[in-house]
């Protein structure tokens, strides 16, 4: 008969309960039983503002359902726990199910604790916990404009980010006369609020709440010092309350203001019950961080397989990023003590705000906080957990750094007992040995030894940890592209435009290993098409997805068909094909972004006759499908517009033309505008072109994209053959340097000397390629040749367009419906039955 | 359930290192003919999004241990048993047919 452990509570440290207790129980002699109150298993409370931002509850679960399955443990979902009858060791839920127990943990958690005022009770009051608070919020929010956050703590801000994130005008009340009382000083909380104020959310300090206004709904807020506010909605947000209510019937000891009272080992005043988390009190305090919980959870789980461990209280360190801003404390940072130190690094215009406290000796950092930058956390933390000595002059930790080495710390520096992640609590020991025993990846040391999957905090330090610990082993951290090949891009460019080697066998022979995979073949294949330019086609099985059949495949496995359309001008001739075209092929049309037609839903036996159309009509490709140039944007400029001073549709067309083709780490884009109103956005562009009066100003490195850069001003009032020379040299370059998969608005940033660097290149020759970068570009320009034409005559190429190699017929999975006069693919439902 | 061999083409018809998807009764079937000369049939659906493409796939991996890439999202498949490689376990493992060569012709056993 197995030992019957229920937990009751299913929260982030019931669920690690669980997860530690079925990693120690090695003899399997354990059956866990686990009640949760909630409909869904254990999630992440801790990063539940991200709801907010695009994660999905599934994201947030700490584990599958079936992760409790796998392990043999019953979970009773949306069922809570509501009687424990000590005398017979029975648990009742509300459900009406009972279940015997030989020990019982207590994993209840808290909750929201909302302060008796007057009308709180009123509809548009929200509490902040759970994932139905949050759906009941955005359901409310879609109706109101403002929101007042009652509480100006941790979870406060938290909420307001929340607010803000709904769309919301947000307020924060706080009674206590700063933010975030517990964990920052005076200065720290002043910074903060200005932080916070900056990016739109007011702070009102020293405001108790009186009444809460409203007929039935709320409409406004009333505090003791007879001001008021208006708002529709209020998240409270003012602290937590232990839930202690199960354990208070059972007639377990309470401590006078709530809370389970517990014992070093975390017992409660019965033998056989623990408990653990936030409604645990252990020695006065109630611990509302979820680390300490987890170190709680464990502890316990180490007793039950009959080992010795005890609680001893934890540490309330905490970092966190609060509306995009680091705050960061540790340790006693009002100590009562007079002749400790206090050393400050205050600058309001950067908004940063750094204290430490020091010993009256100088020697010892008894704790300190970070508010604006708090990268100095993980090294200060170390020197303050294990006591360490600090530096002849202390304030080198706080400074601004102009070198790391100044703060005479380093991670060499921390014993091995040094705590490196606290919320799955991991020494600097515990990775070394992980290292020596053959991790070898961030990832490798994540999966086993668990640090770095809790809050992330300690990522920065663990990342340092590992570079150190490799180097002292004198192996340097990589910078190859994949298992096949211990090279970057730019190594594999120069070696290949070194020894002219053009095939991917004959490079993987010399200077690989395995048959390659994702990231090496494109990589080569895009190199050797920069290089030598050969159709694309000749290295077929180096392509992953689009350029093996020269086309975009879309979410059905069908494809899309752009044809090149330079600098968006089009004759109605041309036009008239091209819907001739989407017609006879039923193809979906959408005019694209990039002042170009995307033709939709073509089957691949159909692409070589849509092209054979195309290309008869005078199209060609407009390589969509590429790792390359794909348009040159531009306004109509001097021809037709009144305010135009230069051709900007002839110039763009010019540019489309001439590097039309050119394989490049990432996909380029470029435009070009007539005068500085920017009508062709040309300053959002890898390179974009505005005429002025006097010539042609070039910019360089700006996207649009998932993280927008604004080019930069590269040089001005340039001649035209001064204007092409320069993108000559400043495209091969990028080419040449930049990683796999890198837009030139990362790469420019990460330039060592960035744009002055970048200017002396290609206006001054100060490595003096130029001319080969030229030549390497008029050899792409001379041997261009369109990819849609070299395959439709080219039968050993053209063989492969097709769905099956054995029959002509059509791919009968793919099923389109119609969406407002046009195709779309049918989605699961609408599908017809598919045999696998 | 009985199975039989089936002649879907000759050796010359499916390039090295590349997919070719073949139709045997109703089934969509994804043929890989690898540089070191092994041949691999595996199902041509993609398990992730349940579309007809893993023919369309990069193969890669190493000699013990090739894969297929789906061109949709990446998820990649081993060919020798099918198992799902990729980090994120959020679709199915795929099922992989016998394939033998006679007389330059190519063979699976549906």
């Amino acid at each position: 008969m197995k030992e019957q452990i229920v937990v009751i509570g299913n929260g982030m440290v019931g669920y690690k309960f669980c997860e530690r207790l079925l990693e120690k129980d090695t003899q399997n002699k354990f059956q866990i039983t686990s009640f949760c109150e909630e409909p869904r298993p254990a999630y992440d409370r801790v990063h539940l503002s991200s709801y907010f931002d695009g994660k999905t509850a599934d994201d947030l679960l700490m584990a599958k359902i079936e992760w409790y399955e796998d392990n043999g443990i019953t979970l009773h979902l949306g069922d809570k726990a509501t009687i424990i009858d000590r005398k017979a060791k029975l648990v009742t839920s509300s459900k009406g199910i009972t279940i015997p127990y030989d020990k019982l943990i207590l994993a209840t958690g808290s909750d929201a604790f909302v302060p008796p005022v007057p009308g709180i009770d009123k509809e548009g009051v929200f509490v902040y916990r759970t994932i139905e608070d949050l759906d009941k919020m955005l359901a409310y929010s879609k109706n109101v404009d403002h929101c007042v956050v009652i509480g100006g703590g941790l979870l406060g801000l938290e909420a307001a980010k929340a607010a803000q994130d709904m769309g919301l005008t947000t307020e924060v009340v706080e009674f206590a006369p700063r933010l975030m009382p517990r964990q920052v000083d005076d200065e720290g909380g002043e910074m903060l609020k200005n932080l916070i104020e900056d990016i739109g959310i007011k702070v009102n300090l020293n405001k108790a709440t009186s009444n809460i206004a409203g007929e039935g709904k709320v409409t406004g807020m009333e505090f003791a010092d007879d001001t008021s506010l208006t708002t529709d909605m209020i998240i409270v947000s003012a602290g937590i309350r232990p839930r202690d209510e199960i354990a208070r019937e059972a007639g377990l000891t309470l401590g006078p203001r709530g809370g389970i009272l517990v014992n070093d080992n975390l017992k409660t005043s019965d033998e056989n019950i623990y408990a653990i988390g936030e409604c645990a009190l252990y020695n006065n305090m109630i611990y509302g961080l979820v680390a300490p919980g987890y170190t709680m959870a464990d502890a316990v789980a180490e007793q039950l397989v009959g080992r010795d461990a005890e609680f001893k209280g934890a540490d309330m360190s905490t970092k966190l990023k609060l509306l995009g801003t680091d705050v960061a404390s540790f340790g006693d940072i009002e100590p009562k003590d007079s002749s400790v130190k206090h050393l400050r690094f205050n600058n309001p215009h950067s908004g940063v705000y750094k204290k430490i406290v020091v010993s009256a000796d100088g020697e010892k950092l008894l704790g300190g906080v970070l508010v604006g930058d708090a990268d100095e956390y993980g090294t200060l933390l170390q020197i303050y957990q294990n006591g360490m000595k600090l530096p002849e002059d202390p304030m080198t930790l706080i400074l601004p750094a102009n070198d790391d080495a100044q703060s005479g710390i380093g991670i060499g520096d921390l014993p091995d007992t040094a705590q490196i992640c606290s919320c799955e609590n991991v020494t600097k020991g515990d990775i070394c040995s992980a290292i020596e025993n053959g991790a070898c990846s961030i990832g490798d040391l994540k999966s086993c030894t668990k640090a770095g999957t809790g809050c992330g905090g300690c990522m920065p330090l663990l990342t340092d940890l590992y570079k150190h610990q490799m180097a002292e082993s004198g192996v340097e951290v990589s910078n190859a592209l994949c298992e096949h090949f211990d090279m970057s891009r730019s190594e594999m460019y120069d070696l290949v435009r070194k020894t002219g080697i053009d095939n991917f066998a004959t490079l993987l022979a010399k200077h690989g290993k395995g048959l390659g995979c994702e990231v090496c073949k494109p990589t080569a294949g895009s190199i050797f098409s920069t290089v030598f330019n050969r159709p694309i086609l000749e290295h077929a099985p180096l392509q992953d997805t689009n350029d093996i059949y020269l086309a975009n495949i879309q979410k059905d496995g069908t494809y899309s068909v752009i044809p090149r359309i330079p600098g968006g001008e089009i004759t109605p001739d041309k036009l008239i094909v091209i819907g001739q075209v989407a017609k006879d092929f039923n193809l979906y049309t959408k005019i694209t972004g990039g002042q170009r037609v995307d033709l939709l839903g073509a089957r691949l036996n159909d692409l070589p006759k849509i092209w054979q159309i195309l290309v008869d009509a005078g199209f060609e490709s407009g390589h969509a499908y590429g790792k390359s140039l794909r348009t040159v944007k531009s306004c109509v400029g001097e021809s037709w517009c009144r305010y135009g001073v230069g051709d900007s549709t002839a110039l763009a067309i010019l540019i489309e033309e001439r590097y039309r083709g050119l394989r490049s780490p990432h996909k380029l884009k470029s435009a070009v505008s007539g005068c500085t109103r920017e009508c062709a956005e040309a300053q959002s562009k890898d390179f974009g072109i505005i005429a002025t009066e006097k010539g042609w100003n070039l910019y360089v490195c700006g996207n649009g994209g998932m993280k927008p850069r604004h080019a930069d001003l590269l040089a001005s009032d340039l001649d035209q053959e001064t204007l092409i020379k320069y993108i000559d040299r400043f495209l091969m370059y990028y080419i040449k340097t930049a990683e796999r998969l890198e837009r030139t608005s990362t790469w420019m940033t990460k330039l060592d000397g960035g744009l002055e660097f970048l200017k002396d290149i290609v206006i001054n020759d100060s490595l003096g390629i130029n001319e080969e970068l030229e030549a390497q570009m008029q050899h792409v320009v001379n041997t261009y040749e369109c990819e849609w034409k070299n395959a439709i005559n080219d039968p050993e190429k053209i063989k492969r367009f097709t769905h099956f190699n054995n029959s002509q017929a059509q791919d009968e999975t793919v099923q389109f419906v119609l969406e407002r006069d046009q195709i779309r693919p049918a989605n699961e439902e609408e599908k017809l039955s598919v045999t696998i | 359930m009985y199975t039989q061999w089936h002649a879907v083409g000759k050796k010359t018809d499916f390039p090295q290192d590349l997919g070719t998807c073949v139709k045997v009764n109703d089934k969509q079937i994804a043929i890989y003919h690898l540089t070191d000369g092994n041949w691999y049939a595996v199902q041509n659906l993609c398990p992730h999004q349940k579309r007809m493409v893993l023919s369309r796939g990069l193969v890669g991996g190493d000699l013990e241990k090739p894969s297929v890439i789906c061109p949709l999202h990446k998820r990649s498949f081993s060919l020798k048993d099918g198992q799902l490689l990729s980090e994120s376990k959020d679709c199915d493992n795929i099922k992989t047919y016998p394939v033998k060569l006679e007389n330059d012709l190519i063979l699976i056993e549906v």
